[in-house]
């Protein structure tokens, strides 16, 4: 059973390789392998949910060597929450590529199965390195997925995106150094039991490492005040891609949650809770740069951007409380404003294709075909970004503002978030206003009878999918609770990891 | 060896950094790959730095710690494959656009503006 575990990272790699091999020029072959493998990785996904929610830790060991020296994969509540997540989100943005989308550059199906592995691989792994390698995998896809296309704009903003990533990879590998020279071993759940450990002398050398690792997590994530590269790279990405990319800053926040709740947790002694301190003044202030950026935002795809910079600021405060209410209400909100995020993506790329050469400036314009409809979804879409009523939004944010009622920071927590809220109600009701109101002239963009229906379909599926998401906010809070007691409880993890009596076998080297 | 080491790792990394903080690709890449190289001898030296010791246990009491030199290795080869990457990228950039600036450039931005992304673009 537990050779399941590396599917979500087989299935989408032997995928690509086949894309690129055999079907290289045929695009519709290309769309129904592509189409087959994701939905059968959505079969896997689910899978893999069942399997965990159990509530043991499942371990596949690469090769059947013994955890501290092998690379393991780990199946937890989190892990495969996530993975399922992605799958979802993949299903729904490759129905909407291959209207279209997926003609208009090279090899987009490999690249997007590439993609899939990267992610499944760094939700599934149980070793630091292993998840350096997954990201390395994941950004590869990324660049080329980005610069999907093509066009000066886009290479451009690819170049600075690469950069910085290639810079925080520098900066992820020197964290690895410093934790392995400290502590001999990489491995997450050997790391929980080694890190308490370490000598008085050497704490100093292990705490500069895993703020590093922060630092780096916190570039994926888009902490303010690293989060420059992100609006640049998303307003230039095709819609799909950037839809795709909803779940890229939410690798950030999950890595956070691993390392930081597991390795670092409140169990680590000296280093206990090191990154709380960190995370919840730079959430608040992601948040506010966020809610200031969707004010100023000057067309609909910054608009779409700074949301996610703002969905990342709300999610990360209460990431950054630690404990299990507050990484519960984390969780729902992730989920939630990845399918929200990415639900806007694809409708700003419908509005602005309609709109001739306006595109998505916010500027007054022609008024453009099935206008009711696209309208309608807009509003249900911005509702559930802002977290109004009767969306899963607001279930988010509500549960968010009763965690943090107890905290210290909590008057300064719901003044932001509060304030938040309603900066993005006046930003969307403007931009709602100028895009569908302000209009006068000739309608533009293609009539009922050759428009195509499937990427209103998905929009619409991904906006139910909130909608589902807060009709049974009961049930799926009850199984995030589960999650959240399961990542912040390392006990569980190490004892499925390293077998009880291997915790303490000594590492070569040193 | 110690100070070699460490003053070569820190003197990659001061220009490296430096080169980075340039306006122009070129520049920029050959910054990436020195710190690429620091990196590579720093994950090195986090196995210790020995002499004359097999990185494999043979029955010798002296060896030394193989895993960073694993690292190592995959570390050069992902910063190899992103270098390849970063250049084609810049190349590609510089032919379309017949300029070799790192910075986006404001008629890049749809709609007109954006002056605040693009702050210190010429």
């Amino acid at each position: 059973m537990t050779s399941w575990i590396i599917a979500p990272a087989i299935l989408p790699a032997m995928t690509a390789a086949l894309l690129i091999l055999v079907w290289r020029r045929d695009i519709q072959m290309q769309r129904i392998v592509s189409v087959v493998a994701t939905l059968a990785l959505l079969g896997v996904a689910v899978f893999l949910y069942h399997l965990a929610s159990d509530g043991e830790v499942h371990v596949y060991r690469l090769g059947a060597w013994p955890a501290p020296y092998g690379i393991v994969l780990v199946l937890d509540r989190l892990s495969a929450t996530m993975v399922l997540l992605t799958a979802v989100l993949a299903l729904a943005v490759l129905a909407y590529a291959v209207a279209g989308w997926d003609k208009r550059g090279r090899h987009f199906h490999a690249l997007f199965q590439f993609q899939l592995l990267g992610l499944n691989g760094a939700f599934l792994t149980g070793d630091i390195f292993n998840l350096f390698v997954f990201f390395e995998v994941m950004l590869i896809a990324s660049y080329g997925l980005m610069l999907h296309g093509g066009g000066a704009r886009r290479l451009r903003a690819g170049f600075q995106y690469v950069a910085i990533n290639i810079v925080a990879s520098a900066l992820f590998l020197i964290a690895i150094g410093l934790i392995y020279g400290v502590t001999g071993t990489l491995n997450m759940a050997d790391l929980a039991v080694k890190v308490p450990q370490v000598a008085a002398g050497d704490q100093a050398l292990l705490k500069t490492g895993a703020l590093l690792l922060l630092l780096v997590f916190a570039i994926k994530a888009a902490f303010v005040p690293l989060h420059w590269w992100l609006p640049a790279t998303y307003v230039a990405a095709s819609a799909p891609v950037a839809a795709l990319f909803a779940i890229m800053t939410k690798v950030g926040a999950y890595a956070i949650i691993r390392v930081y709740g597991t390795i670092f947790g409140a169990d680590a002694g000296a280093l206990a809770d090191m990154a709380a301190p960190w995370i919840l003044p730079a959430a608040l202030l992601t948040l506010f740069v966020g809610a200031m950026g969707i004010l100023a935002s000057r067309s609909l795809l910054d608009l779409a951007s700074f949301s996610i910079i703002a969905s990342m600021g709300t999610l990360l405060i209460a990431v950054g409380l630690f404990d299990v209410d507050a990484l519960t209400t984390a969780l729902y909100y992730l989920v939630h404003s990845t399918l929200a995020s990415a639900a806007l993506f694809l409708l700003v790329d419908l509005v602005s294709e309609r709109r001739g050469q306006t595109l998505d400036a916010l500027v007054p314009a022609n008024p453009i075909s099935q206008s009711p409809l696209l309208g309608a979804l807009f509003l249900l879409t911005a509702l559930a970004v802002i977290g109004l009523p009767p969306l899963s939004g607001f279930i988010g944010k509500l549960m968010i503002l009763n965690a943090t009622y107890e905290a210290p920071q909590a008057w300064l927590i719901w003044t932001l978030v509060l304030g938040a809220s309603l900066t993005m109600t006046i930003a969307f009701a403007r931009a709602g206003s100028i895009v569908f109101w302000e209009t006068e002239g000739p309608t533009t963009g293609s009539t009922w009878a050759n428009a195509r229906v499937e990427p209103m379909v998905v929009i619409a599926v991904l906006v139910c999918a909130t909608a589902v998401l807060a009709v049974f906010a009961g049930p799926t809070v009850e199984a995030l609770h589960a999650t959240a007691e399961q990542a912040l409880d390392p006990a569980g993890y190490i004892d499925a990891v390293l077998g009880g009596g291997q915790a303490t076998a000594e590492t070569p080297g040193g | 060896m110690e100070l070699l080491v460490a003053s070569a790792i820190g003197m990659m990394t001061a220009v490296g950094v430096y080169l980075v903080l340039n306006q122009r690709t070129f520049p920029v890449i050959v910054g990436l790959t020195l710190l690429s190289y620091a990196v590579n001898v720093f994950l090195f030296s986090s196995g210790r730095l020995a002499v004359d010791r097999p990185p494999i246990i043979t029955g010798a009491d002296a060896y030394t710690d193989p895993l960073p030199q694993a690292l190592v290795l995959t570390a050069i080869v992902i910063s190899f494959g992103m270098t390849a990457l970063i250049v084609v990228l810049a190349l590609r950039g510089f032919l379309e656009t017949e300029t070799d600036t790192a910075d986006i450039l404001t008629e890049d931005l749809a709609p007109e503006g954006e002056a605040d992304k693009t702050a210190g673009a010429p």
